[in-house]
């Protein structure tokens, strides 16, 4: 049907934004690729002006041999996965829960949504002090008011508080998608199911699990791109301490602490590498999804 | 009889609803609550809700130390226009990939959005770099430029969806009747997706508005936004909770109070197309 | 409004908005990146001063610590010239000048009185002999102890206590009924945290990070005795998740009551007797305790304004610089805030003010400040220099990772043997990495 003028047209309409994507993909990419093989230390003086030295791989393998790499692979993979299946099976409850007829709908719906407006910074710099706070935070409290001790969250249960703060932070993202998705579903075949005398987990998993799936496959990978990337949850709450070290903030400790450009321009190669794995395994599904 | 069923289950629904609701929100409730207390009331054992004597003082003392206004407004540029530029840029790439697709339309849909998986750490060196050679350091201009560029490829993907939703016979139509591609765009596909496009604009403006590597790492004084304004009351000597608070509210107020404002647009926008 | 008109006008005012960022910069405006201290936080306060006496206005950019570090330094490494001068310490100083980043601050004027600065701190912000940065306050570390709980104890504490005196005190002090911890300490992972107070502790049990070929120690018995001293001491009387708190959470306990003696930095003598604090009245203090082997635990650290080269505005912040740092500035804040708020441990006249030796911790902290020795701060011989760290590039990105092996090990989640054993490795490997092995 498209005409070839369209098509052309259609290109010249994509240039701009392919261009810039493209600009911004390869130009930081091949700096840190370039990085990557070299020597560079700038405390030590090394900068691109005097020239930098040419190491080979001996960055990549450093990066990858040090005891840090794989449980830091291992905690980004747990925290991910975490938030993900905290957010996706809460989340659809409560879209379900939302979807009744209730008082105050509206209310209940911003008072829902409202975690999603919250800056990380703030949101972790709160949850730390204000709520995990091992004596005086609301937790603390609410601990010793039922005769318990208090639990020293960012010590003991570091990475579930961070997956907490995470999932707390992303739940109405997912409730909102799946929210709209649920209000689409066709009621008439819901309650015909209802006549037919079908119990309503078998309605819930023949009928509404299934309309719902495109809305979950979208969150995930929606959620998996910005949970990847978490940094200020964990640079506020533990500084990457008690394993919770993510591929992330192991990258940010090598580039920043060390001040080791070149050790970590490799990280952050390994990374691309990693979130690309995680990007096809979820496009091969989200693709076909997409089509359905 | 059926009629008390539903009364009843409205009434349980109601009442879970609110539980849950109240449970997630609580967290924010005592940020603001807490702001308004004194240092020593905000630690008090056991807790203090609502028998203390309400003071502004924590509010007075964060504006006397830093200049609120010359944050906010800040933020307000540097999301907004980026949120603007964006989707200035992929309206008609959106438009392409809707009514004129190839094959490789999905391949470069998924190509754009697996460039935001390049972590910020990462080429936190390479794009200082280029913004001190650019003499982009420190401005809004250089904010604006790299946050659309982050969150252009969510903006691509919504606005893709919602343009598909659209019949391309009515554009079709306007093209019978003479109109031109640009005002097929402008005149014909645009309105009909103005609950889309809104949508789009409120939830890259949050994203942009929330962004604290960038806009912590590449500003001084006069372009740092909101992030570098709580990034001063993080965990200062003494007792801290109070201001920590007010300044948390303050962070957040503004988009806080343009979500709940714009929470139906939000509730019915935010599809990325899983709804067919 | 029609859509196109709208999108006009959008465009119109992202342009405009964005193009006045260019507008901006005026010529006598500087701009200073400091820590969200409350010292530099009172300085902010009386800017105004400076610029009516300059005609110089001032810009802030205030940070928390962690991200000040980051900001700085990435602004410094790719000279991005976004401040006009730094807040930065005693670690960065020596290994800045050395790369030639900073201004050399040997041109102050005859009044500034270079010479006054306390020579502890000149020596640990020069380079090669040249100061380059100016210590706005400087500090050592001692025993901050409650009066009234030490006598409810039975037990007195010397001036000079030791290490075995402060286990027994804090033992004895613990009333876990009450809330009542004997001793608060630093755990919190990161080199400036618990890093810097177990480095310090561990020199008074005769542990050194290297050996004169930079091998790291940390498979030697000094430091296995000083961590095992450490973590037996605070499982009996340190407070609930102690392996996360740094300065700030120990500064809230103590003032809320419930610590028994705090070792922390002399700085923090002025909060504990200040108006926040609960237990004002009853604070003694001491040096930080020793181990019987000829050096204290006590550290010695300054936080310093300096100028990055490339400047354009570098005579105006030089002139801040003296302002700041100078005498007066000192008089200036006694004779608005009282003498117990100036910034402290700078400057020797400050110690031979009759006002300020009136204050009850200035003795203490003078004390502390003399017996810190940066060149020779381990009993055996090192290679570096620095008390809780070692003034090389390498150090603070080393030190983290340690410390987070090391609050992993408070927090019990692995032995004290395998967090040393995890120390060595990462030390070696980094030190290889950096080319010293």
């Amino acid at each position: 049907m498209a005409t070839k003028a369209s098509r052309s047209a259609a290109r010249v309409m994509m240039a701009p934004a392919v261009v810039l994507l493209l600009g911004w993909m390869l130009v930081p990419l091949i700096m840190t690729l370039w990085f990557s093989f070299t020597k560079y230390l700038p405390l030590r003086g090394d900068s691109i002006e005097r020239g930098l030295d040419w190491v080979g791989f001996s960055n990549y393998s450093r990066f990858i041999s040090s005891n840090a790499f794989w449980p830091s692979v291992q905690t980004t993979l747990i925290m991910v996965g975490g938030v993900l299946l905290i957010t996706v099976v809460l989340g659809v409850l409560l879209a379900m829960l939302l979807d009744q007829p209730l008082w105050g709908q509206g209310v209940v719906r911003i008072l829902v949504i409202a975690p999603f407006f919250v800056m990380p910074t703030v949101s972790a710099l709160v949850w730390k002090n204000m709520l995990m706070d091992p004596v005086n935070g609301i937790f603390s409290h609410l601990w010793r008011f039922f005769g318990a001790e208090p639990v020293a969250w960012l010590q003991d249960a570091s990475l579930t508080s961070i997956i907490m703060i995470a999932s707390w932070q992303w739940l109405p993202f997912a409730t909102l998608i799946l929210l709209t998705a649920i209000q689409s579903l066709d009621s008439e075949q819901l309650e015909a199911a209802e006549m037919d005398g079908a119990p309503a987990l078998k309605r819930f998993w023949f009928i509404v699990l299934p309309h719902l799936g495109r809305a979950i496959t979208i969150v995930i990978l929606i959620q998996t791109i910005f949970l990847l990337s978490i940094f200020a949850e964990i640079f506020v709450t533990t500084g990457g301490a008690f394993g919770t070290r993510t591929l992330t903030y192991l990258i940010f400790q090598r580039v920043i602490d060390s001040q080791n450009i070149g050790l970590g321009s490799a990280g952050g190669v390994y990374a691309i590498i990693l979130a690309n794995i995680v990007a096809i395994f979820l496009m091969r599904i989200v693709g076909k999804n997409l089509d359905a | 009889m059926a009629r008390a069923v539903t009364t009843n289950r409205k009434i349980i629904t109601t009442a879970v609803a609110w539980t849950i609701a109240l449970i997630l929100f609580f967290p924010i409730f005592w940020t603001i609550l807490t702001s308004f207390k004194t240092e020593a009331q905000a630690i008090n054992d056991p807790p203090l809700f609502f028998n203390f004597d309400w003071t502004l003082e924590n509010y007075a003392v964060v504006q006397e130390r830093s200049d609120y206004m010359k944050f906010l407004w800040n933020s307000i540029i540097i999301a907004g226009g980026s949120t603007i530029l964006g989707i200035l840029i992929a309206i008609p790439a959106a438009w392409s990939m809707a009514f004129v697709p190839s094959v490789r339309t999905k391949d470069i849909l998924l190509w754009m959005l697996s460039t935001k998986m390049l972590p910020a750490v990462g080429v936190l060196y390479p794009i200082s770099l280029i913004f001190v050679e650019f003499n982009l350091l420190d401005t809004r201009l250089g904010l604006i430029v790299v946050l659309m560029l982050i969150n252009l490829p969510i903006i691509v993907w919504m606005l893709y969806t919602y343009f598909r939703e659209i019949p391309g016979e009515i554009l079709e139509a306007a093209r019978m009747d003479g109109a031109t591609l640009r005002d097929e765009i402008l005149y014909v596909l645009t309105p009909m997706a103005v609950p889309g496009i809104a949508s789009t604009l409120l939830l890259n403006f949050i994203l942009a508005w929330n962004e604290a590597f960038w806009t912590l790492n590449l500003t001084a004084a006069n372009a740092a936004p909101l992030t570098a304004f709580i990034a001063s009351y993080s965990s200062p000597e003494g007792l801290f909770f109070a201001k920590l608070s007010a300044a948390s509210t303050m962070a957040i107020a503004p988009i806080l109070i343009l979500g709940w404002f714009s929470q139906k647009q939000l509730v019915r926008g935010l599809t990325f197309g899983a709804v067919k | 409004m029609s859509i196109k008109s709208a999108l006009c006008a959008a465009t119109a005012f992202t342009l405009v908005t964005a193009g006045g960022a260019f507008a901006d910069g005026h010529s006598a405006t500087i701009t200073i990146a400091t820590v969200n201290n409350g010292d530099m936080i009172r300085m902010q306060g009386y800017t105004d001063t400076f610029t009516e006496q300059t005609g110089i206005a001032v810009e802030w950019v205030t940070l928390e610590e962690n991200v000040l570090r980051q900001r700085v330094t990435t602004d410094i490494t790719t000279k991005g010239g976004a401040f006009d001068i730094m807040t930065i310490g005693m670690y960065e100083t020596p290994i800045w000048g050395a790369n030639g980043w900073l201004v050399p601050l040997n041109d102050l004027s005859a009044e500034y009185d270079a010479a006054d600065i306390l020579p502890a701190m000149a020596g640990g912000l020069s380079h090669d002999g040249t100061l380059f940065a100016a210590p706005f306050y400087g500090e050592s570390s001692m025993v901050m102890y409650r009066t009234d709980l030490m006598e409810k104890a039975g037990l007195e504490m010397p001036d000079a206590p030791s290490w075995s005196f402060i286990a027994k005190a804090a033992r004895a002090m613990t009333d876990r009924e009450n809330d009542i911890n004997g001793i608060c300490l630093r755990g919190k992972a990161g080199w400036g945290e618990g890093g810097a107070f177990i480095t310090a502790m561990s020199n008074s049990f005769g542990a050194r990070w290297f050996d004169e070929e930079w091998n790291a120690q940390f498979d030697t018995r000094e430091w296995s005795d000083t961590l095992n001293f450490y973590k037996n001491m605070m499982d009996d009387a340190g407070p609930e998740g102690f392996a996360t708190n740094g300065f700030n959470e120990n500064l809230s306990l103590f003032n809320q009551g419930k610590c028994g003696m705090w070792i922390d930095a002399t700085v923090a003598a002025s909060f504990v007797t200040g108006d926040d604090s609960t237990v004002a009245d009853s604070v003694g203090f001491a040096l930080a305790p020793d181990n019987g082997m000829g050096k204290r635990s006590n550290w010695l650290w300054a936080w310093a304004l300096a100028v990055p080269a490339g400047t354009q505005q570098e005579a105006e912040a030089k002139q801040f610089i003296e302002w700041a740092t100078s005498k007066d500035y000192i008089e200036l804040v006694a004779a608005n805030e009282g003498w117990a708020n100036v910034p402290p441990g700078a400057r020797t006249s400050l110690y031979e003010n009759a006002n300020y030796q009136a204050v009850p911790f200035a003795q203490m902290t003078l004390d502390s400040i003399l017996s810190a020795d940066p060149n020779n701060s381990t009993v055996d011989p090192s290679p570096y220099v620095g008390i809780q760290f070692a003034a090389i590039p390498e150090f603070a990105g080393i030190a983290t990772e340690v410390s987070q092996e090391f609050s992993a090990a408070y927090a019990g989640q692995q032995s004290i043997e395998e967090a040393l054993e995890k120390a060595q490795a990462i030390t070696n490997e980094a030190m290889e990495a950096a080319g010293y092995r």
